[in-house]
């Protein structure tokens, strides 16, 4: 067993969720880059324009590149070999506590009723699985509401098959329209069950931006998406334009014979997420 | 591209009818924000027939909720957040003379109504360009609410704030015309 102590998880935290608020990873830099010099509108090309040079500022200047830094969502890959001193739970939000305080983020957490606000951004998601091994890998992805609320998730009929996924897939975001602040990308889970669709839409956007599913078909299903979303005309911030996603990624599991659950999880283009292994 | 066009409220019935969906416009002068709690608020202070803790005639409300300042800073990152939210909220200020609305995003067929029925303007920030846009807040002072915290209402001083016209008084709607110039058949 390797013994990990938990202030050392509060310390990794604490920093994840400052460098995500104010530094895009260059997968996401080089995504939006490239589609600026293809964008064919000029109010488009220009949109794409400010989000450059926003991230600029915002990496130079360790600013927050977006004012919604966000509810705090983890993906925690914990090694059955590692002996924690403490809870793991705790540790995290003790990180999420100090990196919003000491980072000047917005603290955007609130009870779902009443709407009073936490306070300190907690309690943070936490998606928590054992793989083989004795370190932690820890991936924070902090998620504005602006994408979140246009994400949409459906049981189809087995009989709707991949039309019914694609059609499904291209109404999301053609409802969205300007309101998740594209250039988004799109995460989308096939299968599983009603929860497990949404969690492997969100795990979707995890994947480096523009990295093809390795399955073949979905690759396909992928490409063929991307190439309609970005016909919708709908453009960065819904002005119109040919650049509306900058990815699709599918991941799929397998479901019930009566089953075809699909969620469309959709991200904005402060696509922010960072991970650390201890 | 054009020039944009300068504005400074508060705002006139001439000067928002000169306004067309797509005109790029830069604002000096005062902006209050709010957003989904402090309107609700708002509403409800009407409701008991309270007077709004600020002159609404002729002003423009910024949907935003910044994160906040470090020391030495006027105002943290300060982008739009999605307008629709305040839908529901939006017609009955626009009834008592507020003239021009911030955000990102669509708006209700009752607020554009509202729009052009009472001559007011919608436009849209760049969302997500918070750093950048902050640059343009000189002065920001909590005038009501402080107990919402990022949702209190501000009173900010801008100089040059980027925005960009979506729906205008005559029924000008950006989304829908640069959807319909770039929409590819599949």
């Amino acid at each position: 067993m390797r013994k990990v102590s938990v202030k050392d998880i509060t310390k990794a935290v604490r920093g994840l969720c400052i460098s995500a608020a104010c530094d895009l990873e260059p997968d996401v830099v080089s995504a939006i880059r490239a589609a600026k010099a293809k964008e064919e509108s000029p109010l488009g090309a220009e949109v794409l324009g400010q989000i450059v040079e926003n991230f600029e500022i915002a990496a130079h200047e360790g600013l927050p590149m977006c004012q919604d830094t966000g509810i705090s969502v983890f993906f925690l890959e914990v090694g059955r070999q590692v002996e924690l001193d403490g809870s793991l739970r705790d540790a995290v939000n003790e990180g999420v506590r100090q990196g919003y305080k000491d980072g000047y983020m917005r603290k955007s957490v609130c009870h779902p009723l009443k709407r009073t606000n936490t306070g300190d951004n907690t309690p943070a998601i936490i998606h928590t699985e054992i793989v083989e091994g004795d370190g932690i890998r820890i991936k924070i992805a902090p998620k504005g509401a602006g994408s979140e609320n246009m994400s949409r998730l459906k049981m189809l009929k087995p009989a709707e098959g991949v039309e019914g996924i694609k059609d499904f897939v291209v109404e999301t975001v053609t409802v969205a329209g300007g309101n998740p602040c594209p250039p988004i990308v799109v995460g989308v889970g096939v299968g599983g069950s009603f929860e497990k669709s949404a969690i492997l839409a969100k795990k979707a956007l995890l994947r480096p931006l523009g990295t093809p599913n390795e399955d073949r078909d979905l690759s396909a299903l992928e490409a063929e998406l991307l190439d309609r979303i970005n016909r919708l005309g709908i453009g960065p911030m819904g002005f119109g334009g040919t650049t509306t996603a900058l990815a699709v990624h599918i991941e799929a599991y397998p479901c019930h014979i009566a089953s075809l659950p699909v969620a469309v999880n959709i991200q904005c283009h402060a696509d922010r997420h960072k991970e650390v292994t201890i | 591209m054009t020039e944009p066009i300068k504005i400074t409220p508060p705002l006139t019935d001439a000067t928002v009818e000169k306004l067309r969906a797509g005109d790029k416009v830069l604002i000096t002068g005062v902006l209050y924000t709010a957003r989904d709690a402090a309107h609700k608020r708002l509403i409800e202070l009407l409701d008991r027939g309270g007077k709004l803790p600020f002159e609404i005639k002729g002003q423009i409300i910024y949907y935003v909720g910044p994160t906040p300042e470090r020391p030495g800073q006027v105002i943290g990152s300060a982008g739009p957040t999605t307008s629709g939210r305040m839908d529901a909220y939006t017609p009955r200020l626009i009834e008592l003379g507020l003239k021009g609305m911030v955000g990102k995003g669509a708006r209700s067929k009752e607020v554009l109504e509202a729009v052009r029925k009472h001559k007011s303007v919608y436009m849209a920030a760049v969302g997500g360009a918070a750093a950048l846009i902050a640059r343009s807040i000189r002065k920001a002072e909590i005038i009501a609410y402080e107990d919402l915290g990022p949702e209190a209402i501000r009173r900010l001083e801008v100089v040059d704030f980027p925005a960009i016209v979506v729906n205008d008084v005559h029924g000008g709607d950006l989304f829908a015309e640069g959807v319909a110039r770039y929409r590819r058949q599949p």
